[in-house]
């Protein structure tokens, strides 16, 4: 750690200092001296205990029967009713489906299209290609889930819309895929895939610019076709980056964006479209179950938790390097 | 290197540029559409079902959605509200962020670690629900920009830019007789432009963007931002029946829609450049450092 030796050798070096307790002493006098140094902190300080750990400890109300008049210390304690209420109704099989099938079509279509996305990008060598297609598919990235939706509408709009014109021209098929349980899923897929999987692969082409190139002339030299070099080389060079990314992306699997379902779930689809998270805003601020979706929020948080430190540890087990 | 000049690297070469010239495209179609039919009558949007010229060029949209009251009071709150916004939040972060790059100040760690801990776990939505509703804060545009005023991320990015500024700059200030407040206003500020910059650009992305902050907080609809006037105006009628719509509302023609879109989108596609340059910079230094 270099970092610290060199703070203490410019302390040491700069003599005319005024005699600053720099480690040890007195707090007043550290407070003194600080003092227009912790005047600037106290802003900061107060916005994260206010809107970072009061929250938290709001969560404490899923365990309370929450009543906005006693507030969250007076409202009464209720142990885990919220949670055996959740467990045992209806909704919770049906979310819990919901919210697993969309991860896994997610983590099994999205993901593995931004790596094979990074390394056909990585194949092109014509520098202006590569920089044109990068620009135009990172865009959708930065747009709002409120214009991904509205697109989506446009586009897909029963009779109107250009993409069921062109489906109805070409198949005769007569999809409503805004309302059809049926197509939610690929709808949200398809959506997922058009913001993200440019920007995704920004990561996997930074570790595949650190690829070592003598061995790709190695492997020519040995006989090694295209693909054969990036099935032994450049998948094996990337291999901890992928598992990194994915370990984070199980992580938040069940973190299905809150906007993108909620801006696509209608009447006709809340059979398949209901996830915890959509799920914890129709109940908790809709009907006012304040307690009750808040213990439907810990209880995903607490899966996420599971579900990351669970594929870390399988990570170290089959011998890859983890996350931590 | 002709080394990759086989015959089966060139085919590959030619289908895989083929390829993805083909997905760059298929990207930006929607946009391209979109920015079409928002010049196009709404006969022709009716008549054709694709197109990326209209026929017959027409302001229509355009001067009937600038004499809509509702939307142009959600786009000058929206532009409002996000200047204010990035300024506030950037205010909380470099103050926080200059304190926290002085190794020698006692309690820094300890905040540092509570700090990355906030990254990591929160509140969840219904409990900062009930903080906002409790500081009166509902239907008020500070709902929008307290909540997020400090990105544990972007607060630990600009305190490192901080620590990595030479000392001497301080120390000779400091002799002159600068507080640490004038140190920060006068020194390190103008040496951080290009860093303040980028994170302004991240913050108020954020604030344009969001549509969370505004559907859970602002519920009087004379004080929608612009994505939940979009949200209205675009959705088909049949699917309205998740709330927080008027049920009153006659979703109006195409062109309109386009139009809305447009406006929406186009703040993000003029800062696009700087966004692509910094945010893949900063996504990388994410990765690496955690």
């Amino acid at each position: 750690m270099a970092a610290p030796v060199i703070d203490t050798l410019a302390g040491e070096r700069v003599g005319k200092k005024p005699p600053a307790p720099r480690t040890g002493g007195r707090f007043s006098v550290h407070f003194a001296h600080y003092k227009w140094l912790y005047l600037l902190l106290l802003p900061g300080v107060v916005y994260f205990a206010v809107f970072r750990y009061a929250p938290m400890y709001g969560v404490s109300i899923a365990f309370k029967d929450y009543v906005p008049f006693l507030g969250v210390n007076g409202s009464p304690w209720v142990g885990f009713r919220n949670f055996e209420d959740f467990f045992a109704n209806p909704d919770f099989p049906r979310l819990l489906g919901n919210t697993l099938i969309l991860a896994f079509l997610n983590l099994g279509v999205a993901f593995p299209l931004t790596i094979i996305l990074a390394l056909l990008l990585n194949e092109v060598r014509l520098s202006i290609l590569k920089r044109t297609v990068q620009t135009l598919v990172y865009i959708p990235h930065f747009l709002s889930w409120t214009i991904v939706a509205s697109l989506s509408f446009l586009l897909f709009a029963l009779d109107i819309g250009p993409l069921f014109q062109f489906l109805n021209n070409v198949m005769g098929t007569n999809i409503d895929f805004l309302s059809d349980p049926a197509w939610f899923r690929p709808l949200i897929v398809l959506q997922e895939i058009w913001k993200n999987t440019g920007w995704g692969t920004i990561i996997f082409l930074a570790a595949l610019s650190t690829v070592d190139q003598d061995q790709y002339e190695a492997a020519i030299i040995d006989g090694a076709g295209r693909f054969r070099r990036v099935w032994h080389i450049t998948l094996p060079a990337i291999r901890s980056t992928i598992i990194v990314m994915l370990i984070l992306a199980i992580g938040q699997m069940l973190n299905t964006g809150f906007e993108q379902i909620y801006l696509m779930t209608n009447a006709l689809n809340r059979e398949v479209a209901d996830v915890f998270d959509t799920y914890v805003y129709f109940v908790g601020i809709t009907q006012g179950a304040y307690s009750y979706s808040t213990a439907v929020g810990l209880f995903k948080s607490l899966v996420g938790i599971v579900l990351i430190f669970g594929t870390n540890w399988l990570a170290k087990r089959f011998n890859q390097s983890g996350l931590f | 290197m002709k080394i990759h000049n086989t015959r089966g690297g060139r085919i590959f070469d030619a289908v895989n540029y083929a390829f993805l010239s083909l997905i760059g495209i298929i990207t930006l179609l929607p946009f391209v559409y979109v920015f079409a039919g928002s010049f196009a009558t709404e006969a022709e949007i009716t008549r054709r079902a694709f197109f990326v010229w209209p026929e017959q060029f027409t302001l229509g949209s355009y001067e009937y959605i600038f004499a809509t009251p509702a939307f142009v009071r959600a786009l000058v709150t929206t532009i409002l509200v996000t200047a204010v916004g990035t300024l506030v939040q950037l205010a909380f972060t470099v103050t926080m962020a200059y304190p926290l790059a002085k190794k020698t100040l006692r309690g820094r760690n300890v905040i540092l670690s509570l700090v990355v801990f906030a990254m990591v776990f929160s509140g969840g939505m219904i409990p900062t629900f009930l903080l906002v509703k409790d500081l009166g804060l509902l239907n008020s545009y500070w709902a929008l920009i307290l909540p997020a005023a400090i990105n544990p991320f972007s607060l630990i990015i600009i305190k490192n830019f901080f620590q990595e500024l030479p000392a001497e700059l301080e120390e000779s200030a400091k002799m002159d007789g600068a507080t640490e407040i004038g140190i920060l206003w006068r020194i390190l500020l103008p040496l951080s432009k290009p860093v303040l910059a980028t994170f302004a650009l991240f913050y108020a992305v954020g604030i344009w963007n969001d549509f969370m902050s505004p559907l859970l907080y602002l519920s009087d609809n004379s004080k929608w931002t612009l994505q939940m006037y979009l949200r209205q105006v675009t959705a088909a009628s049949d699917l309205l029946g998740t709330g927080n719509v008027d049920p009153n509302y006659i979703p109006p023609e195409q062109g309109i829609k386009f139009a809305v879109i447009v406006v929406a989108t186009l703040p993000i596609l003029i800062f696009y450049p700087f966004l692509q340059k910094h945010f893949a910079k900063g996504m990388l230094i994410g990765s690496v450092k955690g």
